[in-house]
């Protein structure tokens, strides 16, 4: 959109990743004199706002620097020797895929240090926290900036200290076993992951991705394939999740504070479907051609699972959770991705990638919502809310209420808003799979998927009746409204989930080029 | 391999080419001088000896630069030059770097533990046995025969027998010892028993002479030389910590003074690995199909058994920090084990061999660094145990950011960038020589790891019980502390550092 040089735009690509990581550095030392505030608490977490700041103009910069004419050609690309002895390549670069995604974590990063600076979650020193959201920041941007096998693994990994002590440190009830249970469901399935790299790299010559991709498995046996698709995949799986690998998410959600859960589902759980699309689609098309049904029927079950535990939560007396509920969901909606993307056409992988932005929008809203209804009831038990009737948001809180309304319709995927269009287009994609794919399976699942729609939209409704709804009883107390910080905290989500409802081609348009070009191999 | 130009005739009487055994020569010297020292010292003035040994152990390591310009190599056969007893190439060097500045490490920390020991320990003895068992370990990587090799690996074993059981009227410290020593010499015995069928089948000791002669035995001496290569082995394994020669490790290290477990755990596991990659890869390529599986199923059960081992540790038992470093290093020793494995089935057995001293550097780094923390830790709690690093962060943030840093590096997660990176290579060497199987059981380990190193690392910043009591922390463990933190950070920024090892032919 606005012409930028070459070298700014490689500068800012290096700044949006390393920049983070600075700040959490300077986070741990004492403030400078002059930038000290009102008290050391407050100075540090200002200084988080700061940095998260300046990263997402620099993100935003970035992407009106981006030829958008032009999605599919790596931009912005830095290549630095690092590590010669591995062949490893400090290889940065944005195309059309990386792209929404880099901003997306910029923004919820941001939104999240700007929703910490008025309403620290309780627990230790602000100073670790802010140091950690900025590390965790770094992590996932650099996953999502980097073309290097192993630079990718480093990034992955980065992710996981810093969330681990988000959870064990400031999280709620049952925090530290929900801790674990993130750490080494991950760590298990990134070890095997990594086995899967190594594969690649040894047998290809090269960890460099873009090099894999234009080579588009053709330096790889088949069965090579198999076995790193297979080992890759479970790894990439227990981050997006894919049932049965999911059962980490709930917990670990549930124990998260708000911004923990709110970068798990908004930013983590898009890792692990970015590595399906960036790695193995490219690289390793044979073997991901063998696996492709078995990834979509998971990923059915998936849907149709976390929609029916949703319903479970949802049912009076159930002592649901509403966090746990989202979790949930969250395993539904990845299956969408997932589904998508085990199509092979460019149409369910750009289904996949768009439905993955607008469940980080969405999703991150919902979280941010249900940590406001716990700030203000002390609860996120559905029974204990919404007691006999229902918890009459809309008669204490309106505005609150019908933002709760706005984003679980957005949820269940109304047209005209964001969660439609992914959705839609991954059922459309199977609906005609890539040639090689068994169509029959691919219409069931589809069939299967659809119904699965349907689900998600009867829990929404309910946690909408059960949360929004209900009688007002005329003494009951009203809850604080939306205030302003979450105001500003919350619109951003808000217009781009509009936005990219009624203009998916905004989306689309820079992941289609890219995309096409990835499933052909190509060059760039 | 080099040799130095001489005149084929000159005379009968080797030439020695001192600039090239300098290193282990002045660590020698240096325990020597020592001793004879600590006879006319005044009691008062006894520290001067601690502080003449890290001087003598720094210009041993000093004296490694002029050697980095290319192959050296002393003590050749009269009659053929090529065919040496000590040679100062690459890997010697590198491996001597390890063992001396592990040493010099070790030293700084004794300095500290000698002063609170206030005389339990005998100064003299005390600097002089942990001299002359470095000197030990510094010859055995440079020793091409396996007659130096063998008394260059009981030089560097049998002072820290004497170490280890060296606290007055401990019991525990006594019993440790002679643990230690029982099945040490055992597995010397049984290594010398190998290397004499290999010296029956082959008539020779020198290491490529041996890789030579070897590929042409009798038919009916191969089952000797077979046993012969399995027998040499155990030696070696024993002192790398490998299973089932590891039972001695979490006695000893608990038993000995904290600054001996930090040496052995490195020096000891280079002394057993330097070893074993001269006899296999060096001596013994053509028997690769006999060595190579041996050692990767001791691969495979060393890592297993270790990280079990560590796992099982309850973090407030008496000595548990200690306890599960130990562990943690037989585990680590597991993982040594693997390129050395690999070198048997891959193309390029140089490559391999770089993979294990890229790790082993890593390790001795870092695990000297979490030693030195738990030096520090153990000054004002004398149990030394996990749960009293509870809260660490809160009485001093800069030791327990650096514990943790070491921790996540022997664990292999970011922000220990240099761990992770070290275990890659180790993994691409598996993966490599198409050791699948071994590089998975190598992944569940590291998953193992992960679990307990984590914990600890989680413990340090918990909230403290108590008041925190800060104390002034000795110099010498500050310089260790840092030393070791700065080499850590500054590989993790640039890993090529180590990682060429693996790129570069070593001998």
């Amino acid at each position: 959109m606005i012409d930028i040089s070459e070298s700014v735009m490689q500068f800012l690509l290096a700044f949006i990743v390393v920049g983070p990581l600075l700040g959490a550095v300077a986070a741990l030392l004492p403030a400078p004199p002059g930038l000290k505030g009102k008290s050391p608490e407050q100075a540090v977490l200002r200084h988080g706002v700061t940095v998260t700041g300046t990263v997402l103009i620099a993100a935003i910069v970035l992407a009106l620097g981006f030829d958008h004419d032009q999605p599919s050609k790596m931009q912005a690309s830095t290549d630095i020797s690092w590590i010669p002895a591995l062949d490893v390549r400090i290889h940065l670069g944005i195309d059309g895929i990386s792209l929404p995604l880099l901003v997306l974590t910029a923004l919820l990063t941001f939104l999240c240090a700007l929703y910490s600076y008025f309403k620290m979650p309780a627990g230790p020193t602000p100073k670790a926290f802010v140091a950690l959201l900025l590390v965790l920041e770094s992590g996932t941007l650099a996953t999502f900036a980097v073309l290097d096998l192993l630079l990718f693994f480093l990034a992955f990994e980065m992710v996981l200290i810093p969330m681990y002590f988000l959870i064990a440190r400031w999280g709620g009830e049952g925090r530290s076993q929900a801790a674990w249970r993130f750490i080494l469901y991950t760590l298990l399935g990134s070890v095997v992951m990594l086995l899967g790299l190594l594969l690649i790299g040894i047998k290809a010559g090269t960890f460099d991705m873009m090099a894999l991709a234009t080579d588009n498995g053709r330096s790889l046996t088949t069965s090579v394939q198999v076995i790193a698709v297979l080992a890759i995949g479970i790894g990439l799986a227990v981050k997006t999740p894919m049932w049965p690998l999911h059962s980490w998410l709930p917990d670990a959600h549930t124990a998260a504070p708000t911004v923990g859960s709110v970068l798990l589902a908004g930013v983590l759980l898009k890792m692990g479907t970015y590595g399906f699309v960036r790695i193995l689609l490219p690289i390793a098309p044979d073997g991901f051609r063998t696996f492709a049904p078995y990834l979509a029927a998971l990923a059915v079950v998936g849907i149709i699972y976390g929609s029916l535990a949703c319903l479970a939560l949802a049912k009076q007396g159930a002592k649901g959770d509403l966090k746990r509920l989202i979790a949930y969901s969250s395993v539904g909606h990845m299956g969408f991705v997932l589904l998508g993307i085990s199509t092979m056409t460019p149409t369910g992988v750009n289904g996949a990638l768009f439905a993955n932005i607008a469940h980080g929008l969405i999703t991150g809203l919902l979280f941010f919502l249900v940590g406001a209804l716990k700030d203000r009831t002390g609860t996120t038990d559905l029974d204990t809310l919404a007691e006999e009737t229902g918890a009459a948001l809309y008669g204490k809180a309106p505005r609150l209420g019908g933002l709760l309304a706005f984003a679980a319709v957005a949820s269940l995927g109304l047209p005209g808003l964001a969660g439609f269009w992914g959705e839609m287009l991954a059922l459309f994609g199977a609906f005609q799979p890539a040639a090689g794919l068994n169509r029959a399976a691919f219409l069931t699942f589809m069939a299967i998927g659809a119904f699965g729609t349907l689900l998600t939209a009867a829990y929404l409704l309910i946690v909408v009746r059960r949360v929004c709804m209900g009688a007002l009883p005329h003494d009951a107390p009203r809850l604080t409204d939306v205030r302003s910080y979450e105001f500003a905290a919350w619109t951003p989500l808000v217009v781009l989930t509009v936005v990219a409802g009624l203009w998916p081609k905004a989306l689309l348009g820079l992941s289609d080029p890219a995309v096409q070009q990835l499933l052909a191999g190509g060059t760039r | 391999m080099s040799s130095p130009a001489q005149p084929l005739a000159a005379s009968l009487v080797q030439s020695v080419d001192w600039l090239a055994i300098a290193p282990p020569t002045i660590t020698a010297v240096a325990g020597l001088v020592v001793l004879v020292a600590d006879l006319f010292l005044p009691e008062h003035r006894k520290a001067l000896l601690g502080w003449t040994s890290v001087a003598g152990l720094a210009a041993a390591t000093a004296m490694l630069l002029p050697l980095l310009d290319g192959d050296r190599s002393t003590f050749c056969l009269t009659g053929d030059t090529a065919v040496c007893s000590y040679t100062a190439d690459r890997f010697s060097l590198v491996i001597q770097f390890l063992v001396l500045g592990g040493a010099l490490l070790s030293a700084l920390l004794s300095v500290t533990a000698l002063k609170d020991a206030r005389k339990e320990l005998p100064e003299g003895e005390y600097w002089f046995l942990l001299l002359s068992s470095a000197a030990g370990a510094a010859l055995l990587p440079a020793s091409r025969d396996l007659a130096t090799l063998i008394v260059a690996l009981e030089v560097a074993s049998l002072p820290a027998f004497a170490l280890v059981g060296l606290r007055y009227g401990d019991r525990k410290s006594s019993e440790a010892a002679l643990k230690f020593f029982l099945s040490s010499v055992t597995a010397t015995a049984v290594s010398l028993m190998g290397i004499s069928f290999l010296y029956a089948t082959t008539g020779t000791l020198y290491l490529t002479q041996v890789a030579h002669r070897i590929q042409d035995v009798d038919g009916q001496f191969h089952t000797l030389a077979q046993t012969g290569v399995v027998l040499t082995l155990v030696g070696f394994a024993f002192k790398t910590a490998a299973v089932p020669f590891h039972f001695w490790v979490p006695d000893t290290y608990v038993g000995a003074p904290l600054p001996i477990a930090a040496y052995l755990s490195v020096i000891g596991k280079a002394v057993g690995f330097s070893g074993l990659i001269l006899v296999t890869v060096v001596a013994l390529p053509s028997y690769a199909d006999v060595w190579g599986p041996a050692l990767a199923a001791l691969a495979a059960l060393t890592m297993t058994v270790g990280n079990v081992g560590a796992l099982r540790q309850q973090a407030t038992r008496a000595y548990s920090a200690v306890r599960l470093l130990a562990w943690s290093s037989v585990g680590q020793a597991g993982y040594l084990l693997v390129p050395i494995a690999a070198a048997a089935y891959s193309g390029d057995a140089e490559k391999s061999i770089g993979s294990t001293v890229a790790y082993a550097l890593m390790y001795g780094a870092v695990n000297l660094g979490a030693f030195a923390v738990a030096a520090l830790v153990g000054r004002t709690k004398s149990l030394n145990r996990v749960a009293d690093y509870r809260g660490l962060y809160a009485s001093s943030p800069l030791s327990a950011l650096l514990l943790a840093f070491f921790l996540l590096c022997l664990a292999g997660l970011p922000p220990g960038i240099i761990g992770l990176f070290a275990k890659v290579t180790v993994f691409s060497a598996a993966v490599d020589a198409g050791l699948g199987w071994l590089a998975v059981i190598m992944a569940v380990n590291v998953v193992i790891a992960l679990f307990y190193y984590l914990q600890w690392t989680a413990l340090l910043f918990r909230a403290p019980e108590g008041e925190p009591v800060k104390h002034r922390v000795p110099g010498p463990v500050t310089a260790a502390i840092a030393l070791t933190g700065v080499l850590g950070i500054a590989l993790s920024g640039a890993p090529q550092l180590v990682l060429v090892f693996t790129d570069t032919g070593l001998f």
